[in-house]
């Protein structure tokens, strides 16, 4: 079965979210919602999953302060972040690039929760589909949060690797560097090399992303997309265009 | 003469706006709470100033509007977003041109801030934040070591936030003056911290929230509320819970207007101060 570049990205979520007992997904995140509604489907009840702007699929009802008073007490296990800049150490910057901060070149929304959940949540997924020079830069103008330094700070929680439209690296706590673990069907490690600002580590051999199993894609195919649609009715328009005309 | 739900005075919108001085710190709530729209085109019709807005804990086209309007005097949130409906262009350009102060933050230390305001005490720890950008340019945050630890444990402290109002939009209010807001649980946060709440809501209605326990749970209390507005569609053309949803080509029609100081002054023209096209 072929399958597209988000349903790759989807599916690989749910596979790093597995075990999980809580997942979150925070604003703009489409792809992975659909991801945790994936391995929430495939987890046979074990995993519940809070996805921000929904309402079938967000249990919080304490108000905006609950899913970080949740990651404080060490119940959520896993969360998204982005970044218009991250870099090798793990900084990733929400906020603005070039010129003197805050009179940026370049604004961007705003730190949302990453300045505390990146601190306290332990599968923490660095998820940014473009993968280029801009991005993925040598060192972030700012640092929305700090990737983990070991300095003492309290930080039960932190990335456990980035991925990006061309592969998923993970990251080494004690090495404070990402390491290719596997580059996406179709693409090569040249790719990342030349597309990547900061210096990772890269093994002889590096992998291909595991593709997904017809079954797996079936899944995401019609409950899944079905279930994401609420909250994503576009992404589902652009992505699986067939359940989308079907619904209509 | 005022008309008044118990002890809680009902205004028109341009008289509840009325109540805000230049320089007020007011907290405002995200898009998924009720932003109260029409008030915020009513304090800009007043043409306030120098406002301290803080986001509880972002905050989307209310914040671009009052940017746009030259209202501000500091923002203090962690972040500004149209969402889908595209870039806050004015909001950007007010930011570059030193038009207000800002104070980047992180949600869960405005929302411990703003609890630390509704308990009266002078500030709160929060986990996270060290090694930050956040945190140097926050010279108002201060770093101690955790005194009930044995181990050098570095926590961060945020002072309270004490607005002079909240300022929100709900479904509907009691007769008594009482605000139904569900699960909207930082709105009463908010209304804790600050001195008064000016509430608009979509109508009220002649009933008694704090009647039984089902609906007093999800009602902000009379206690905290200076002044109230009837404003049908009072959060358009954001959406209000499920109760309506964002206008979307509307919120269009704002992104391509707001990209120029000249077509947002026309759309204010069109929808803010001829109050007939918006209300």
């Amino acid at each position: 079965m072929s399958f597209s570049r988000q349903e790759l990205l989807i599916t690989t979520i749910a596979r790093l979210l597995q075990g999980c007992r809580l997942v979150a997904t925070g604003a703009s995140s489409p792809i992975p919602g659909a991801g945790a509604l994936l391995a929430r489907a495939q987890s046979n009840g074990k995993m519940r999953v809070n996805v921000l702007g929904s309402v079938r699929n967000d249990f919080l009802c304490d108000g905006g302060v609950e899913l970080f008073d949740l990651a404080g007490q060490g119940r959520l296990d896993a969360f998204f972040l982005g970044g218009g800049q991250i870099d090798g150490e793990a900084n990733i910057n929400l906020v603005g690039a070039g010129g003197e901060y805050p009179q940026t070149n370049v604004r961007w929304p705003g730190s949302f929760g990453s300045g505390y959940l990146y601190y306290l949540v332990p599968r923490v997924i660095l998820f940014r589909e473009e993968h280029s020079r801009r991005v993925l830069v040598p060192k972030v103008d700012f640092i929305s949060s700090a990737g983990p330094k070991n300095d003492g700070t309290y930080r039960p929680g932190g990335p456990i690797g980035l991925l990006t439209n061309l592969c998923w690296f993970a990251f080494d706590r004690d090495k404070r560097r990402f390491r290719l673990d596997s580059v996406h069907p179709g693409h090569t490690v040249e790719e990342v090399r030349d597309n990547t600002g900061f210096d990772f580590d890269c093994p002889d051999s590096v992998p291909a992303t595991a593709s997904p199993d017809a079954a797996t894609l079936t899944l995401l195919r019609t409950r899944i997309a079905a279930e994401i649609a609420e909250t994503y009715p576009r992404f589902v328009a652009q992505v699986f265009p067939d359940l989308a005309a079907a619904g209509e | 003469m005022t008309r008044e739900l118990g002890q809680v005075p009902v205004h028109g919108l341009d008289q509840l706006a009325a109540q805000i001085p230049n320089g007020a710190k007011i907290a405002v709530p995200p898009d998924y709470s009720g932003v109260a729209m029409a008030l915020t085109r009513a304090m800009i019709r007043r043409g306030l100033r120098d406002l301290h807005v803080v986001c509880v804990p972002v905050s989307g086209l209310q914040v671009e509007m009052l940017a746009g309007a030259g209202c501000l005097g500091t923002v203090e949130t962690s972040a500004i977003t149209l969402g889908e409906y595209g870039t806050a262009y004015r909001f950007q350009a007010a930011l570059k041109a030193k038009q207000f102060r800002m104070m980047d933050a992180t949600c869960p230390a405005v929302h411990a801030a703003i609890q630390a305001g509704g308990k009266g005490i002078p500030f709160m720890p929060l986990r996270g934040l060290l090694g930050t950008d956040l945190l140097k340019n926050r010279p108002d945050w201060t770093v101690i070591d955790n005194p009930f630890s044995k181990d050098e444990d570095p926590v961060v402290l945020l002072p309270a936030i004490r607005p002079d109002f909240a300022i929100f939009h709900a479904p509907f209010a009691d007769r008594n003056g009482n605000v139904f807001i569900g699960r909207r649980r930082e709105l009463v946060a908010m209304a804790h911290a600050s001195t008064q709440s000016l509430v608009t809501v979509e109508e009220i209605r002649d009933v008694d929230l704090l009647a039984s326990e089902e609906s007093a749970a999800g009602t902000l209390t009379a206690a905290y509320i200076g002044g109230i507005a009837e404003a049908p569609r009072g959060a358009w053309p954001i959406k209000l819970w499920d109760i309506y949803d964002y206008d979307e080509p509307h919120l269009k029609l704002y992104g391509e207007m707001a990209r120029t100081s000249e077509g947002f002054a026309r759309y204010c023209d069109q929808f803010v101060q001829d109050q007939k096209a918006a209300e």
